[in-house]
């Protein structure tokens, strides 16, 4: 055997190995779900069992679905939309007309990821007490758009970079005023960065946990929420938990699988340069 | 009618001077190159002209209107890009036509005005093509089209031509002219090549680190360049320069002896001292092969043979390497040591600072003499 094909093996078989350990806990996950609660537990596991509906039968009867399917796809694309509105012009003015400080103002948005969110936590929530944004979709809204904009601010800058300056500058010559120049010459011109970008944000809000089970209640829950009501002080009900996981995490994997060409070349932007 | 002048254009990019003082005078319908090493400013200069960038200090004006904070697309300027800048997304038509759309002409008018551009630049057939599926060659003349289009007052190109491989170079430098003859409008063009400068202008500007260096006719740059630097940079294969000492001035000519002992009488308009240090320039079109004596005598390193004309590089004894232009037949071969001869009135010579010391009889086609560069645009 030949070194390159002896080569090719291995990182085809390591390739393999590390999709599988990512990929398994999804696979155990959406077993469980078809699981009873006996087979659930059962140490050591069961490898073979008759699978059955009966959790996700049990799991529409507890919480409505549906309601939180709304809500997560009301406040993952309406903070989408709403970041993409902002960051637009933020990273057309830093791409096309920098300043001194342009990179330090990134360098500063991206840091803001660093801040752990439980640190802004309490301030938070008493602002969103006393503006009457707690549990409401409007709310979690504006915490998502906000948590998400460095990153879709930082993408956009890097994908309005790869637009050459001068076809801007030619359009500036015909006549395009700055809004102009950006319907007709910038938007068009780096649409794959921008799917890429919202494709990214919708992901990010919708498996977001942390603000939405902290700032919403009955009305205004997603579905990281709905997940997390399965956990309840009488002990964890694996099988559920998993059915209700799975529910809530397929509308997502489908969504990402389907939008993956565009994933990729979003997220490794820059480093294929 | 279509001019610009510039009074004392300066640009600076922070603490970096780019531009140090431009004044400048364009005629209406003239082409106007710009031409000197990169980093010279020549292209800052034209995006100054454009509105694409912010002038510093001095006055911009564009057919007697000041213009300085006029934005780009108010100035009536059209732009053709080194890189072309054509809008990718959108076909040959709608790139022509994106300035007239942005402008709410009717679409009939539209129309018409793209297939009039397209026509002079035999575009015709590739109007519904997207910029990616056209050679180079086709993309120069959709990006020329794109400004014919928008019947500006004054054309500016950046470069345009650098981007094509040579032959297409010299055909584009072709139309380019008859364009100017066929739009008869005024023209700004932006170059590194000495050769598209010469065969393009009416006016060559030079420019050197941010300044005027000389103004005037391509003729009048190679025949009376002001400096040794215009007169390195015009005319190909470079300019020779020899150190010499003034030996004698009688009657509007200077005697030189050259540091490898040849003497040349040399009729400029000095007034110069015996023993003043000074340059001799001789362009290698005019030094003649001569078997015995001669100015200078040297051995042949190298020979180029392009068949039509003969390229010697020749060392002298004091060191210096010349550059000759020989017959496409001429006999010389490597290692021959040979003689150079050269008419005294095809001589140019320079003081210490690089200043050139004029000619006693002007050439007949440079023109009447141009005031000098740093005060022309008054």
């Amino acid at each position: 055997m030949n070194k390159a094909l002896r080569r090719k093996i291995i990182v085809t078989a390591a390739a393999w190995a590390v999709a599988l350990v990512i990929f398994f806990p999804i696979l155990w996950m959406f077993f469980t779900g078809f699981k009873t609660e006996v087979d659930a537990v059962a140490v050591p596991p069961h490898i073979f069992f008759s699978p059955t509906v009966e959790n996700y039968v049990a799991v529409q009867e507890r919480a409505d679905y549906l309601k939180f399917f709304w809500n997560s796809i009301v406040v993952s694309v309406g903070s989408t939309v709403l970041a993409l509105a902002i960051a637009v012009p933020c990273a057309y003015a830093m791409a096309f007309f920098p300043t001194k400080r342009t990179k330090d103002t990134l360098v500063w948005m991206l840091s803001t990821k660093a801040l752990p969110a439980v640190g802004v936590l309490v301030p938070i929530y008493l602002i969103f007490r006393d503006l009457g944004l707690l549990d409401t979709r409007t709310g979690l809204l504006i915490v998502y758009t906000l948590v998400n904009l460095p990153i879709v601010c930082w993408m956009l800058f890097s994908f309005f970079k790869e637009v050459p300056r001068e076809v801007l500058e030619a359009g500036r010559m015909d006549g395009a005023q700055p809004k102009e120049e950006l319907y007709h010459l910038l938007l068009p011109l780096s649409l794959p960065g921008i799917a890429s970008t919202s494709l990214l944000a919708i992901i990010l809000s919708w498996n977001e946990a942390f603000w939405s089970l902290n700032l919403t209640a009955a009305n205004a829950a997603p579905l990281t929420a709905f997940i997390a009501s399965f956990s309840s002080p009488e002990g964890l009900f694996w099988a559920k938990l998993s059915a209700a996981s799975t529910m809530a995490i397929a509308p997502i994997l489908i969504f990402g699988w389907m939008s993956q060409r565009q994933l990729v070349r979003g997220l490794t932007f820059g480093a294929v340069k | 009618m279509a001019t610009v002048k510039l009074t004392n254009i300066k640009k600076s990019f922070g603490d970096v001077d780019i531009i140090k003082g431009v004044s400048l005078g364009i005629e209406d319908r003239e082409f106007c190159v710009f031409v000197g090493p990169s980093g010279c400013g020549k292209s800052t200069l034209l995006r100054l002209i454009a509105g694409l960038e912010e002038i510093t200090g001095g006055d911009l004006f564009i057919d007697g209107v000041r213009s300085n904070d006029v934005p780009p697309p108010k100035r009536g300027l059209a732009m053709v890009f080194q890189s072309y800048a054509l809008y990718p997304h959108m076909s040959v038509a709608d790139n022509m036509g994106f300035s007239l759309k942005l402008g709410h002409v009717a679409k009939e008018e539209r129309d018409k005005k793209v297939n009039d551009a397209a026509r002079v630049l035999q575009l015709e057939p590739l109007l519904h093509r997207k910029p990616k599926e056209l050679s180079g060659g086709q993309r120069q003349r959709v990006a020329i089209g794109r400004a014919i289009v928008r019947n500006p007052k004054v054309f500016l190109f950046d470069e345009p031509l650098s981007n094509l491989d040579a032959a297409l170079r010299v055909q584009m430098r072709i139309e380019l002219t008859r364009l100017h003859d066929v739009l008869a409008a005024t023209m700004i063009y932006v170059t590194h090549d000495q050769v598209e400068a010469m065969t393009m202008a009416n006016k060559i500007v030079v420019l050197q680190a941010g300044l005027i260096e000389q103004v005037g006719s391509p003729l009048e740059l190679y025949h009376h360049p002001n400096n040794k630097f215009v007169a390195g940079f015009i005319g190909s294969p470079k300019m020779n320069f020899l150190s010499g000492t003034v030996t004698g001035v009688k009657d509007g000519v200077v005697s030189v002896r050259l540091a490898g002992g040849g003497a040349i009488a040399v009729p400029v308009e000095g007034r110069m001292n015996g023993g003043t240090e000074v340059t001799l320039g001789i362009r290698p079109e005019h030094l003649k092969v001569v078997t015995d004596g001669g100015l200078l005598r040297g051995e042949v390193l190298v020979v180029e043979r392009l068949g039509g004309e003969t390229f010697l590089h020749v060392k002298t004894a004091t060191g210096d390497l010349l550059t000759i232009q020989a017959d496409g037949d001429s006999p010389v071969n490597m290692h021959d040591t040979i003689g150079l001869q050269a008419n005294p009135a095809d001589c140019h010579l320079f003081d210490q600072t690089g200043l050139a010391i004029h000619r006693t009889t002007r050439h007949p086609l440079a023109g009447r003499k141009a005031p000098d560069a740093s005060h022309s645009a008054s």
